[in-house]
C-alpha cells in the first residue's frame, strides 16, 4: 500500500478496502518508527492529520471525493499552515506558528487531502544537501550517510522512504529537481507563476516557484491538478483556464523531437550518471523519439547570475526578521540597532547570512549596475538560449544533477562546489521554464553503494502536461521509479 | 549682498481609497491600534502585495489634472532600510519609472505690502505611488515602545516639484493650491490634522543672479501652511546668516520646531542610509493605456483652470475674481449655485468673496456649515436687484439672515428695510432738509463740492436710511441746478 500509486489509493479508498484514517494511520506509523533517523519531517501533529483524515472519510462516504480526498500527503515547512509550526528551517522561525494558510494548503484542504506534517529543509531554502536545516540534516534513505539534497530534503527523504503518499516542496534553482534526482522519484518544478506563491515564505521572489515531488509522472499530474490555477493573491500568478495534467498522459512519443544541449554533458557531469542519461535517451529513441543536438551557450553563466539575483531578492525579502514584530528576538540588547543586530545574527544560520551579504553588497549604491543590472541582462540572454533551443525540439533533456547523492559533510565546507549542484537546474529557474526530474537509473559510487540518478526533461512555458507525458510513457516501460529503498529497521521493532 | 532662496516642495498625499495600497485592509483614520494591519500589512512570512486598482486611478487623475506624461508602464520598487514601523524591512515605491511624470501648476500668489499679487508655474518633476509605514507608539506601555500598523500600507502620491519657488509665500501657495486640487479633484481628504497631507521642503540660497543651485536643506513633515511658512523664513534666515559669517550649509534633513519657531538639522547625509532600490519582483509593471487614461477622464469633474477661464468668459468676471473664486471647488460650486438660483454673477462673486469668506473665516467654519445657503443669498441679491432694498440694508439683512432669523423678505419686512423709490416721497424729505440746512446748500452753492455729500447724508439720516441714494442724489441734484 506504501507502494501504490494516488490512483491506487483513491480507488481503494472509494472502494472502501481501506479508510483514509487506516491509511494516514499507516503513514504515521512509519514516520514514528523511521522519522527519528531520517528527520523528514519537523513538525508533526497527529491529532490534527487524524482530525482531516476523519474528515475526508466522511467526504468519501457522502460521494463528492476529489481524486486526492483522503490522501496523505507531506508539506514543505515553507508553506504557511494555519495552526502549524512553520519555521522555514529556520531558528529565525522556531516558534512561529502561522495563522493563516498558504494558497498550496488551501488547495489541498479543498481536495480533501490529509497534511501529514511540515518536512524539514535548508534554512529559508537556501542549500542543496539539507545541512543548512536549523533542525539538523537529512538522512537520505538509499544511504543514511548520504544527503538527500535540497533544499526540499525533508519531502524528498518522506518521498523515497514511503514516509507520505506524496509530498509538496519549491524550487528556487533545483530543489524539487536536484533532490528528486539524488533520491530517486519523480519532481516537477512548473513554469513560474502557475502555483500560487501566498503564503509560501518568500526565498527569491522571481524564482520560487512550487510543485509536487511524487512517485511518478502520473502521481505529479493529479498533485499539480490541485496545486496549480490562478490566485489573485499572488501578483505574479499567471490568470490561465484551469487545466487537467492527465489528459496527455497516454499520447505515444512518435516523432517527440528531444533536444541533448551540449552543455549538459561536458566537463563537471559523473561518468555514472552520464552513462544513465545515455541509456534513458536510447530508451527514448525506441518510444520513437528524434534526438537533436542543441545548445544552451550561457548555460555557465547560470550559477553566477543566480548567486547575484537570487541573494540579493532574499536579502531584501528576509528583512522581515526583525525582531520586532514576530520570530526570534535576542533575550538582551543595549538599544534598537543592537536588538536588531543581536537577533539576525542569532536568529539565521551561515548560508542565510552569506546570501544576505552578497544581496545587500550586490544592491549597494556603486555595484548595483556592475551586478545586478547586468546579471538581469545575462537573465534574459539565458531565456533567449532556451528560447532558440525550442525552436528545434520540444523538450529538452539531460541530468537534474551532476552527481549522485553525496555524503554528509562533504560540501558543508565549500559552498561554491555545493552551489554547482545546481549547474543543470538553475537556468530554468532564471528562464521561467517547467522543469522535472525522474527516475532513470542508478550509479555507482567510489564506496560501491547503488544510487539512482534523476533524469531532467525541460519544457516549453505552460508545457507541463506534455512533460508529464514525456515522463509517464518512459515510466511505462521502465521501473526505475519504482524502486524503493530498503530501509534498515529501525531500533527496537520487530 | 543680496540673496535668494530656491524651494523645491515633495507633498505626501493620502489617496482615498477605502482599502491599502497592496492589500484589503482599511485605510479608516483613527481606529484602535492594530485592528487595521492584516496579515500583509504586518507582513507576516509568505505575503505578497496585490496593488489597488482605486489608488492607480487617482494616480491618473492626479496627472490629467496637472496636464502631466502619465507612464504607459512605470515600476514598483523596494526602498530597503530597516525600522519597527517599517514591517517588511523595505518600502514598496516607485524609483526609476514613476507613473506621472512633468506636468505644472499655476499658482496665486496673494499681494504682500506693496507686492501686487500675482501669479507663476510652478513645474511638477514627478508623483509617483507608495505605501505609508506604520507608526511608533511611546509611552502606551511603560518602558516599552509600541507599534500601531493601522497605517502601514496606507496609499500615498508623492508629488515632486522642481526648484521653481523663491520665497515662503510662493511655497505656501503652492501647498494651497495643490492641497486644493487634489481635493478638487477627490483623491485626497486634505485633512492636515490626519497626515493626510504633509510637506517636505527642500531649501537653498544663493546670491542674487547666479545661476548655481546652493546646498539645500530639506525640512520634513510640515502639515500646516502657518508652519510651513515660518519654517521656511527661518531656515532662509538661517541660511543666509550662516554664510553671510563665513560658514557652509551642510545638507541635511531638519524638523521644524512650531514652539520656538526654529528649524533643527535631524540626521546629516553622511549617515543617510543606501536605500538598495530595486524593482520588487513580487509587482508586475504596471501598465497604463490611452483606455485607462479616457475612462478615468470621463470621471474626472471640471478642473480649477478651465473653470476660471469660463467664470471669466461666462460672467464677465475679472481674472483675479475668476481665480479666487475658484480656490476651492466648494467655493465655486456656491458661487455657481447662487447664480443658478437666479442672482446675478458679479454681485454674487462680490458677496460670496466678501461677506460669506468673511463670517466663514471668523466664525472658523466650512461653506457647508454656512446658515446663509447659496440659494439664500440669491434671493437676498434679488432683492437688491429690484430695487427693494439698499445695499448698507442688505448688510442688516445679511447679519439676520447669517443668525437664523428668518427668510430675506420676513427680516426685510420684520426691520422695515424696504427702501423708499416713491419720488414725490423723497422730494418733500429733500425740500426739508435743504430748508433746514440753508448754510450748507450756501456752501454748495460758493463750490463747496463736499456740502453736496453732505447733504445726501442729511436726506439719507431723514429717510432712516430706506430713501434710495440714486434717487436722492438726482432730486438733489436737480433742486439744486447742479
Amino acid at each position: 500500500m506504501i507502494n501504490s500509486s494516488l490512483k491506487t489509493l483513491a480507488q481503494m479508498l472509494a472502494n472502501k478496502e481501506i479508510s483514509s484514517v487506516e491509511l494516514t494511520q499507516t503513514f504515521l506509523n512509519r514516520i514514528d518508527a523511521y522519522n527519528p533517523v531520517i528527520n523528514a519531517y519537523i513538525a508533526l501533529d497527529h491529532e490534527k492529520t487524524l482530525a482531516q483524515a476523519k474528515a475526508a472519510d466522511v467526504r468519501i462516504a457522502a460521494g463528492n471525493a476529489t481524486p486526492l480526498t483522503g490522501i496523505p500527503i507531506a508539506q514543505k515547512d515553507i508553506f504557511c499552515a494555519e495552526g502549524w509550526k512553520t519555521t522555514c528551517g529556520s531558528k529565525m522561525l522556531e516558534n512561529f506558528i502561522a495563522p493563516y494558510d498558504a494558497h498550496v494548503i488551501t488547495q489541498f484542504d479543498h481536495a480533501g487531502a490529509v497534511n501529514l506534517g511540515k518536512t524539514n529543509m535548508d534554512e529559508f531554502a537556501m542549500g542543496s544537501s539539507n545541512e543548512t536545516s536549523y533542525f539538523g540534516g537529512v538522512k537520505n534513505p538509499w544511504d543514511f550517510t548520504r544527503v538527500p539534497g535540497g533544499s526540499s530534503g525533508g519531502s524528498a527523504a518522506a518521498v523515497a522512504a514511503r514516509l507520505c503518499a506524496a509530498a509538496t516542496g519549491t524550487d528556487t534553482g533545483g530543489s524539487i529537481r536536484q533532490p528528486a534526482s539524488l533520491c530517486g522519484f519523480t519532481g516537477l518544478k512548473p513554469t513560474y507563476g502557475v502555483v500560487s506563491r501566498y503564503g509560501m515564505i518568500a526565498f527569491a521572489s522571481s524564482l520560487d516557484q512550487a510543485g509536487p515531488m511524487a512517485k511518478s509522472a502520473e502521481d505529479c499530474a493529479l498533485m499539480m491538478n490541485v496545486m496549480a490555477g490562478f490566485d489573485e493573491r499572488d501578483s505574479t500568478s499567471l490568470n490561465r483556464d484551469k487545466e487537467d495534467y492527465t489528459r496527455d498522459l497516454n499520447k505515444p512519443l512518435q516523432g517527440l523531437r528531444v533536444g541533448l544541449p551540449k552543455e549538459f554533458f561536458a566537463d563537471g557531469l559523473d561518468a555514472g550518471v552520464a552513462t544513465v542519461i545515455e541509456d534513458a535517451i536510447a530508451e527514448y529513441k525506441k518510444l520513437g523519439a528524434e534526438i537533436v543536438e542543441i545548445s544552451l551557450p550561457n548555460t555557465s553563466l547560470s550559477i553566477p547570475v543566480y548567486y547575484v539575483l537570487a541573494p540579493a531578492e532574499a536579502s531584501s525579502n528576509l528583512s522581515r526578521y526583525d525582531g520586532v514584530r514576530y520570530g526570534h528576538r535576542a533575550s538582551e540588547y543595549t538599544d534598537l540597532m543592537d536588538m536588531y543586530c543581536k537577533s539576525r545574527a542569532e536568529g539565521f544560520g551561515a548560508e542565510v547570512k552569506r546570501r544576505i551579504l552578497i544581496g545587500t553588497y550586490v544592491l549597494s549604491a556603486g555595484y548595483y549596475d556592475a551586478y545586478y543590472l547586468k546579471a538581469q541582462q545575462i537573465r534574459r540572454l539565458i531565456a533567449q538560449d532556451f528560447e532558440e533551443a525550442f525552436k528545434k525540439c520540444d523538450v529538452i533533456m539531460g541530468p537534474a544533477a551532476p552527481s549522485t547523492a553525496f555524503k554528509a559533510g562533504e560540501k558543508v565546507d565549500d559552498p561554491v562546489a555545493m552551489y554547482l549542484q545546481d549547474i543543470y537546474t538553475i537556468s530554468t529557474n532564471l528562464a521561467g521554464l517547467p522543469g522535472m526530474s525522474v527516475p532513470a537509473g542508478f550509479a555507482t559510487s567510489t564506496d560501491g553503494k547503488s544510487l539512482p540518478v534523476g533524469l531532467q526533461i525541460i519544457g516549453n512555458y505552460f508545457d507541463e502536461a506534455r512533460m508529464l507525458n514525456v515522463a509517464h510513457q518512459y515510466q511505462q516501460v521502465t521501473d526505475w521509479h519504482a524502486q524503493a529503498p530498503t530501509l534498515d529497521k529501525p531500533e527496537g521493532s520487530a | 549682498m543680496e540673496w535668494e532662496v530656491v524651494i523645491g516642495l515633495e507633498t505626501h498625499t493620502q489617496l482615498r481609497t477605502n482599502t491599502k495600497i497592496f492589500s484589503g485592509a482599511s485605510t479608516t483614520y483613527g481606529a484602535e491600534p492594530n485592528t487595521q494591519a492584516c496579515e500583509v500589512s504586518i507582513a507576516l512570512p509568505g505575503v505578497l502585495p496585490v496593488l489597488n486598482k482605486e489608488a492607480v486611478n487617482c494616480a491618473i487623475k492626479f496627472g490629467l489634472a496637472v496636464n502631466a506624461e502619465i507612464a504607459p508602464r512605470s515600476v514598483f520598487a523596494r526602498k530597503n532600510y530597516f525600522y519597527p514601523d517599517l514591517p517588511k524591512g523595505y518600502q514598496i515605491s516607485q524609483y526609476e519609472l514613476p507613473v506621472v511624470g512633468k506636468g505644472a501648476v499655476t499658482i496665486q500668489v496673494p499681494a504682500v505690502g506693496k507686492n501686487a499679487a500675482y501669479e507663476k508655474v510652478i513645474n511638477i518633476t514627478r508623483a509617483h505611488l507608495e505605501e505609508d509605514a506604520g507608526k511608533s507608539v511611546h509611552g502606551a506601555v511603560e518602558d516599552m515602545s509600541g507599534i500601531d500598523l493601522n497605517r502601514a500600507g496606507t496609499p500615498l502620491l508623492e508629488i515632486v516639484t522642481e526648484p521653481d519657488m523663491r520665497s515662503a509665500a510662493e511655497a505656501v501657495a503652492y501647498a494651497k493650491k495643490l492641497h486644493e486640487l487634489v481635493q478638487w479633484i477627490g483623491i485626497c481628504d486634505g485633512n492636515m490634522q490626519e497626515g493626510s497631507f504633509r510637506c517636505d521642503v527642500n531649501v537653498s540660497v544663493r546670491p542674487k543672479g547666479t545661476e548655481k543651485l546652493g546646498t539645500r536643506r530639506e525640512i520634513k513633515n510640515l502639515n500646516s501652511f502657518k508652519f510651513m511658512q515660518q519654517a521656511i523664513e527661518y531656515e532662509t534666515r538661517w541660511q543666509i546668516e550662516t554664510l553671510e559669517d563665513g560658514g557652509t550649509i551642510q545638507q541635511a534633513t531638519v524638523l521644524f520646531n512650531p514652539d520656538t519657531g526654529e528649524t533643527r538639522a535631524m540626521r546629516s547625509k553622511e549617515e543617510a542610509n543606501d536605500y538598495r532600490y530595486f524593482p520588487d519582483p513580487d509587482l508586475l509593471p504596471l501598465a497604463i493605456t490611452a483606455a485607462d487614461k479616457a475612462r478615468v477622464a470621463e470621471e474626472m469633474p471640471e478642473l480649477p483652470e478651465a473653470m476660471k477661464l469660463r467664470f471669466e468668459t461666462q460672467f464677465g468676471l475679472t481674472s483675479y475674481d475668476a481665480a479666487s473664486l475658484t480656490a476651492s471647488r466648494e467655493l465655486a460650486q456656491y458661487f455657481v449655485e447662487t447664480v443658478d438660483a437666479g442672482a446675478d454673477a458679479k454681485p454674487a462673486a462680490n458677496w460670496v468673496m466678501g461677506a460669506i469668506s468673511a463670517k466663514l473665516n471668523a466664525e472658523e467654519k466650512t461653506l457647508a456649515e454656512s446658515p446663509v445657503s447659496a440659494v439664500n443669498l440669491a434671493s437676498l441679491l434679488k432683492r437688491i436687484a429690484d430695487n427693494t432694498i439698499s445695499n448698507n440694508a442688505a448688510k442688516q439683512v445679511f447679519e439676520a439672515m447669517w443668525n437664523g432669523e428668518g427668510d430675506v423678505d420676513a427680516i426685510i419686512d420684520a426691520k422695515g428695510l424696504k427702501q423708499v423709490s416713491d419720488t414725490g416721497a423723497i422730494e418733500a424729505i429733500i425740500d426739508e432738509v435743504l430748508a433746514a440746512n440753508a448754510a450748507m446748500v450756501e456752501e454748495f452753492k460758493a463750490g463747496k463740492e463736499k456740502a453736496f455729500n453732505a447733504l445726501v447724508g442729511q436726506a439719507m439720516k431723514a429717510s432712516k436710511g430706506k430713501a434710495n441714494p440714486a434717487q436722492v442724489n438726482e432730486v438733489l441734484k436737480k433742486k439744486l441746478g447742479a
